[in-house]
């Protein structure tokens, strides 16, 4: 990074902590944050996503798509998040590359399990062999996104269900009065309401995700925690920077960064709230449109 | 192969240590699916060890952390304020990974205090540390339940405590108290599920397993890698959560009723089964 | 799509896994130096990258470096995420039962006892002994009377020992070498112990036999010619037991 780094063993105090600061691996710490908020800014709307659906299914006048709606929000609710985190990744890993096999390689007339392995075919493979490293990570991320998603949808169902839920009866009654059908009344007033009852919930849940992203760890996914650890171990004379076990101050970085995500998040809720509480038939919203302007 | 018999005899209480059941795990290709059944049953243990001290003692400390909040004093609503920043700002598995290397630091020979030597050893090990952690966690998203609550204690009933010339002491004990408890429930209850589920993190962060005893979860996982097949050992943990959450809200609802005897029947709050995810 | 027109003996050829592509993917852990680890520069660095790059060009194929935890090392291959397992570990019996080696690169790893200077050798039946999970070590420790504590990453398995939480560490001699030399006499070797197996090997699937007889041949060309000797010593030092 700098000029003065070429040989580190020499260096005065500041100067070696500014080069150690800046090696490449570190360097791959910085860019862990990244990939923090990346899962974050997409496992966001995606749970949004799915949480709409299931409440949508828990609310549904078809008794099978409620059944299913019931039973996906309340196994989330039972088993710990963990659990899905090692188990979701792995089984849609597994049942895409046997769904593949089963449509690439019908003349396949080996076993996919051969005593422990897992054997497709290599037009199965997902990635493909061939296709470079960032195209494994991609997929990797890919799964632990679709875990979050699944989980934290669950999670979203019900706040949203409930929220749709607290919107006053005499809104849609009106709404009806006025001729409105049943979607119009949907589109035009429920979904404009609910968000006010929905964002104390929801926020909570962004700060639930906020603090469940450093699990990716689990997933093999090299992120701050991966880093964290892996830096702060003892670096002995094969390493250019060699120190003792720094972990805890590693850890303490860690601490410090979510501290400030969730500070930043809070304040960026609060913001919300206000705004979404303006015009709304709540004691929010007449304690703003009591303000003096 | 072992019979199911056998299975049970040597593991449904492995987690608790070697002397307690069969010296060394199942492995590779002798594993049978009692010995899964058994030895992840056996590691609930640690599960149910860790969520019921911690909730016993976190209750207490939230409850004093909840009044400090609402203190009038700088000194004493200031620090309780930090403190629930602190725990309910950070993931509780970075709080695991921290807080263990912070406690190996303490020095080796214990810390003098006086003319007693405190041992610090003990700390480190998972049934303290992470118990410490746990309890530290839960306390902090208590706190916050119980000062939400007693905020929205309603102003007649504390005037009418003051009217029949309860004050202090008795007054905190016979109203503020209950009532405080009593709209506290529903969220507490949902609280104590959330860290019945986190105790299956203890193992997977920086704590080490001791002769191989874990959790369900560490069990779970311990199979899932030694049979490479994670399509029952995950299953069979993730049921075993689903009874014992049913478990929690079942006791919690007892509770529930009972703190809500004295209200018109109309006017029980039923504990909500709609699961909420307030944490 | 051209696996669809093959042949039923072509088949029987790209059956046998990873040669059909010519890219093989090697699974290391990233966090055993020197055998394999990430340097500054985040880079796979260390003796096993610096053979399997050697043995790859020799038997004309493309290799791809996969980092992964050490726990989970072996279920990603049976899995199928890579081919071949290069992570300083030793062909054991009990691996040999759930997957394949080639022949060793590096002679039978005699493991060591390590522990602060000054502690007592009876720790190694009585103490609490940490060792890396799922290692032949951590076994081993299962097997005697005394306390295991295991960590998912070797470099745990050191800091316990320093900070007090285990009395020694057992793990590969050659891994602690490097802690003890640099320690200035704080730590020192309390024993050492043969260790079972052929020596330290790849790890492939028991299906891959084509691969494994690939990475043999490659193996035995550089073990005749003196290369992989040369890349022992330049890891491990003048003391490392060489190929004949």
């Amino acid at each position: 990074m700098f000029s003065f780094c070429a040989d580190p063993s020499v260096l005065p105090d500041w100067q070696w902590m500014a080069c150690y600061l800046t090696t490449g691996s570190h360097f791959a710490l910085y860019r862990s944050v990244l990939v923090v908020l990346l899962l974050l800014a997409l496992a966001a709307p995606l749970a949004l996503g799915m949480g709409f659906l299931g409440a949508l299914a828990v609310r549904s006048g078809n008794a099978a798509l409620r059944g299913v709606g019931t039973v996906y929000v309340s196994m989330v609710r039972g088993i710990p998040d963990v659990i899905f985190f090692l188990f979701v990744p792995f089984a849609i890993d597994q049942g895409v590359e046997f769904l593949r096999h089963k449509i690439l390689c019908p003349d396949w007339d080996q076993p996919i399990r051969q005593g422990n392995d897992f054997i497709v075919c290599q037009a199965a493979k997902m990635p493909l062999a061939s296709d470079p490293a960032w195209m494994h990570d991609v997929w990797g991320f890919t799964l632990a996104l679709i875990a979050f998603a699944l989980v934290f949808g669950a999670f979203a169902a019900n706040t949203l269900n409930g929220a749709m839920n607290a919107v006053p009866r005499a809104q849609l009654e009106t709404a009806e009065a006025y001729g409105m059908t049943q979607g119009q009344t949907f589109r035009r007033v429920l979904l404009p309401q609910m968000w006010v009852y929905a964002l104390p919930g929801l926020s909570n849940l962004w700060m639930i995700l906020t603090k469940a992203t450093p699990l990716l760890f689990l997933l093999g996914i090299q992120d701050v925690v991966f880093w964290a650890r892996e830096l702060g171990g003892q670096k002995t004379g094969h390493y250019a920077y060699t120190h003792p076990d720094w972990r805890v101050w590693y850890f303490l970085g860690v601490l410090a960064f979510y501290l400030t995500l969730t500070w930043v998040s809070q304040k960026v809720f609060d913001r919300l709230m206000v705004r979404l509480n303006h015009g709304q038939a709540t004691a929010g919203g007449e304690a703003l449109r009591k303000a003096p302007a | 192969m072992s019979s199911c018999a056998e299975s049970f005899n040597g593991l449904i209480l492995r987690a608790l240590g070697r002397d307690f059941g069969d010296r060394l795990l199942p492995r590779g290709l002798e594993i049978n699916f009692c010995d899964q059944v058994f030895l992840i049953a056996s590691g609930l243990i640690w599960n149910v060890y860790f969520a019921v001290l911690a909730l016993f003692f976190g209750f207490f400390l939230a409850v004093a952390v909840a009044l400090g909040k609402t203190s009038p004093s700088r000194w004493l609503s200031r620090p309780a304020e930090a403190f629930v920043f602190l725990f309910r700002g950070s993931p509780l598995f970075v709080q695991f990974f921290f807080v263990y290397e912070a406690l190996v630091l303490l020095p080796r020979a214990g810390i003098e205090i006086g003319p007693i030597t405190m041992d610090t050893q003990w700390m480190t090990r998972a049934w303290a540390g992470a118990l410490f952690v746990l309890f530290l966690n839960t306390s902090a998203y208590t706190a916050e339940i119980f000062f939400g609550a007693l905020k929205s204690i309603p102003k007649g009933d504390l005037e009418a405590a003051d009217a029949y010339g309860l004050a202090g002491w008795t007054k905190f004990r016979r109203i503020t108290f209950p009532t405080m408890l009593r709209l506290a429930w529903p969220s507490y209850t949902n609280e104590a599920i959330f860290l019945l589920h986190a105790t299956t993190l203890v193992f997977f962060s920086a704590f080490p397993a001791w002769q191989q005893m874990g959790d369900a979860l560490y069990y779970a996982n311990y199979f899932a890698a030694q049979t490479f097949n994670p399509f029952i050992a995950y299953p069979l943990v993730g049921m075993y959560f689903i009874l014992l959450t049913l478990g929690v809200i079942g006791l919690f609802g007892v509770v529930n009723r009972r703190l809500n005897r004295h209200l018109p029947r109309a006017a029980r709050a039923r504990l909500r089964f709609r699961p909420q995810y307030i944490r | 799509m051209k696996k669809l027109l093959l042949s039923a003996a072509t088949l029987a050829f790209a059956a046998t896994g990873a040669l059909a592509q010519d890219i093989v993917r090697l699974g290391t852990e990233g966090a055993y130096p020197p055998y394999n680890y990430i340097d500054e520069s985040n880079a796979l660095v260390g003796f096993e990258i610096d053979l399997g790059n050697a043995l790859c060009e020799r038997a004309g194929l493309t290799c791809e470096w996969v980092q992964n935890d050490w726990d989970s090392i072996i279920p990603n291959l049976v899995g199928g995420n890579y081919d071949a397992i290069m992570a300083g570990m030793n062909a054991t019996p009990e691996r040999a039962e759930v997957i394949m080696f080639s022949d060793p690169y590096k002679l039978p790893d005699p493991s060591a006892y390590m522990a602060l200077a000054g502690t007592d050798p009876s720790v190694m039946e009585e103490g609490v002994i940490a060792a890396q999970s799922n290692t032949m070590q951590s076994g081993m420790v299962a097997d005697t009377s005394a306390t295991l504590i295991e960590f998912p990453t070797a470099d745990e398995t050191i800091a316990a020992v320093r900070n007090g939480t285990a009395d020694a560490v057992l793990a590969d001699r050659d891994f602690l070498m490097t802690y003890v030399t640099e320690s200035g006499g704080e730590l020192e070797f309390l024993a050492t112990v043969p260790s079972p197996g052929a020596g330290v090997s790849i790890g492939l699937r028991q299906s891959d036999t084509e691969l494994q007889a690939t990475f043999n041949a490659a193996l035995d060309e550089m073990k005749a010619d003196g290369t992989l000797n040369a890349m022992l010593v330049e890891w491990f030092g003048d003391e490392v037991p060489q190929f004949e």
